[in-house]
């Protein structure tokens, strides 16, 4: 227990680790600003105002779709010889609810926020989970620490509850948090309609699956710059998987025209893993077009699937590192 | 008296694309209760291998090690309570002041906060236990390793070359800290470099060389081992100390080596019969002293890492590693 109290304490007074979170919370801070300002309330007035912006420019366009018929019938050889094909627009097209400001629709758009939230602070728990465990290395901290507790696996194992709690104990305060502050906004510009019990299950097991990417990140970091015995292993395999798979699988399989290469993008992961699941479509199997209506394949992610990928990774990546701090001589 | 440290037959071996390297060879140590021992050896030669195997950090190849009457590393943590430690040159992390990073060694080691404090007193930085350590000089750097080494109030104290860095009243201070532990009954274990030190300051030593114990015991019978029968002589100013080398051989001196301003004379059973052949042949001797031998000539010789005029000695260059078929990279 005294280790474990210590690692927390060693985790909670790195500075990187508070600046790390003091940057990724300025950055949700202004997700935040920016929904409050782009998003207003609908009310009657609202609505009377949008169906008159609408109607208006309906009667607008009418009136220059107009005088085009009278050019056209003085002279139809300009216009091709016949008029009757002007487009002449219709009132249906001129929708209310295309000239009102946007409203916050808590139902439908706070989903969309908890992947925010899950990929910032996740990338953020990726990068203290490799900066604690690599400055400790480098630095010469692991060593002073294993002279005094030469049980080389209960010592970084303990490290990764430590990082793991902690991240963990910040995920839930900042998901509650988010939560309530978008319950705000919606309140004040936008609307919590349709939210029955079972959406806010649906809410509740959505930030559950934040938290676990999040804490899968930090795991993930940890375990990569304990292998490589620094932070810039951690980094650079991120930045390798980014520049490797990321851009340059996927170019080269769409240019071999592989049927799905977007399952090779990590973010089609993280989308299946928080949206429950993802639907990807072969567009190169037929000549896609919308009014032959060709169906081209679809490959259908899960949540499941994405879990299962994120287990695997997680425990070949820190089962690596556990391997490694048993076995090699610390020099 | 009880052994606090037994070591036999530790072996340990790198391997690399260059080939295999045997750091430790069979090497043998034996350290008494309440001494303050001496481990000596040139760059290279193992001490610091061994420290680090005796401490859990590196795997042995074979052999045994014992602490405190406990096999390590089996028993390591039975008894790493007991055991202060700083190998090699202090590594800390930079941005964490003094005090921060030894309460969190004491958290880790379920030791009393209060010594925090009382080590800081001890070795000197009471009153720079605030700053971070990357203000440190190297100096400070050692003397806060020393307080980390003994904040769990160790019975054998191992401390890798503790006076680098430290300035001449640095070296003193810890000097007399060293014999005041020992008084209290700490034993320590001491590596230098600095043989006047380690003459001055401890009971016993051990000289490492090529991965080998090449000599052990009290500093005082390790220095009549080789205790020689060469005595200085010096000379009227102005005669051709050449030709009085030549005489000395002529009347049957076994062995005379010409020195910048005198004569080293081995091998002769009675000092005064020098001043009678030289005075003999009208030669009036103004000095006819012993040669004292001290741990720095006895280093010298067993390790056999003195200077030589001319060359460049490589690090892996000593006595026994020039042996044939040992020691050195791709042997």
């Amino acid at each position: 227990m005294s280790l474990y109290r210590a690692e927390t304490r060693r985790l909670a007074k790195r500075r990187f680790t508070r600046w790390l979170l003091v940057g990724a919370l300025l950055v949700l801070g202004a997700v935040v600003v920016g929904t409050a300002f782009t998003n207003q309330k609908v009310g009657a007035a609202q609505i009377a105002a949008a169906e008159a912006d609408a109607e208006r420019n309906y009667q607008e366009n009418l009136r220059y779709a107009e005088q085009e018929r009278q050019r056209c019938e003085t002279d139809p050889s300009a216009y091709g010889g016949d008029c009757s094909q002007l487009y002449t627009p219709q009132r249906e097209e001129y929708r209310a609810e295309d000239y009102m400001a946007s409203t916050f629709d808590f139902r439908q758009k706070f989903g969309d926020m908890i992947t925010t939230l899950a990929a910032i602070v996740g990338l953020a728990a990726f990068v203290i989970g490799a900066s604690y465990i690599g400055a400790e290395w480098t630095s010469g901290g692991m060593m002073n620490l294993l002279l005094w507790r030469p049980q080389r696996l209960k010592v970084l194992g303990t490290k990764l509850i430590a990082l793991l709690v902690g991240l963990g104990a910040v995920s839930v305060v900042l998901s509650a948090v988010w939560t309530g502050i978008f319950v705000l906004i919606a309140n004040l510009r936008g609307t919590m309609a349709g939210m029955t019990a079972g959406a806010w299950q649906s809410v509740v097991l959505t930030e559950v699956r934040a938290v676990a990417l999040i804490l899968v990140a930090g795991a993930i970091g940890f375990g990569l710059a304990a292998l490589g015995r620094h932070t810039a292993l951690a980094l650079g395999a991120a930045v390798g998987a980014i520049v490797v798979f990321q851009f340059g699988l996927v170019t080269v399989l769409s240019l071999a025209r592989v049927p799905f290469a977007e399952a090779w993008l990590l973010p089609t992961w993280v989308a299946a893993w928080m949206y429950k699941e993802i639907t990807l479509e072969d567009y190169n199997s037929c000549d896609f077009s919308a009014t032959q209506g060709c169906q081209p394949p679809e490959l259908t992610l899960t949540w499941p699937m994405s879990g299962g990928l994120m287990a695997l990774a997680l425990v070949l990546i820190v089962g690596a590192a556990m391997w490694t701090m048993r076995s090699r001589d610390i020099t | 008296m009880s052994a606090v440290l037994e070591i036999s037959g530790l072996q340990k071996t790198y391997r690399s694309r260059k080939g295999v390297r045997r750091a430790l060879d069979g090497f043998d140590m034996h350290v008494e209760a309440g001494q303050v021992h001496g481990f000596l050896g040139p760059n290279g030669s193992g001490k610091t291998t061994t420290l680090r195997t005796l401490l859990g950090l590196i795997k042995p190849h074979g052999g045994r090690m014992a602490v405190l009457g406990r096999e390590v590393p089996e028993h390591l943590p039975e008894v790493v309570g007991r055991v202060g430690a700083i190998v090699e040159s202090p590594q800390f992390f930079g941005n964490f002041t003094a005090r921060d990073t030894l309460s969190l060694l004491a958290d880790a080691g379920g030791v009393n906060q209060n010594r925090v404090y009382a080590v800081l007193e001890l070795v000197g930085l009471r009153d720079r236990a605030t700053d971070r350590v990357k203000t440190y000089s190297l100096g400070m750097k050692q003397r806060l390793a020393v307080a980390s080494a003994l904040l769990k109030e160790p019975q054998l104290l191992i401390l890798d070359e503790p006076a680098n860095g430290l300035d001449p009243g640095g070296i003193r201070e810890m000097r007399t800290l060293m014999r005041t532990l020992a008084e209290s009954g700490m034993t320590v274990v001491l590596s230098s470099h600095i043989l006047g030190e380690i003459q001055l300051i401890c009971d016993s030593v051990t000289i490492i060389s090529a991965g080998k114990r090449v000599a052990a015991g009290s500093v005082a019978d390790v220095l009549a081992q080789h205790r020689t029968s060469a005595v200085r002589v010096r000379v009227e100013p102005g005669v051709d100390l050449p030709a009085v080398a030549e005489v000395l051989r002529a009347a049957g001196a076994p062995q005379v080596t010409l020195q910048a301003d005198h004569l080293v004379v081995s091998g002769v059973d009675r000092p005064a019969w020098i001043t009678w052949v030289l005075s003999e042949r009208g030669v009036w001797v103004s000095e006819l002293a012993p040669v004292a031998v001290d741990l720095e000539s006895v280093f010298l010789e067993l390790t056999g890492t003195s200077p030589v005029e001319g060359e460049n000695r490589q690090v892996d260059q000593t006595a026994l590693a020039t042996a044939p078929g040992r020691g050195g990279w791709g042997q």
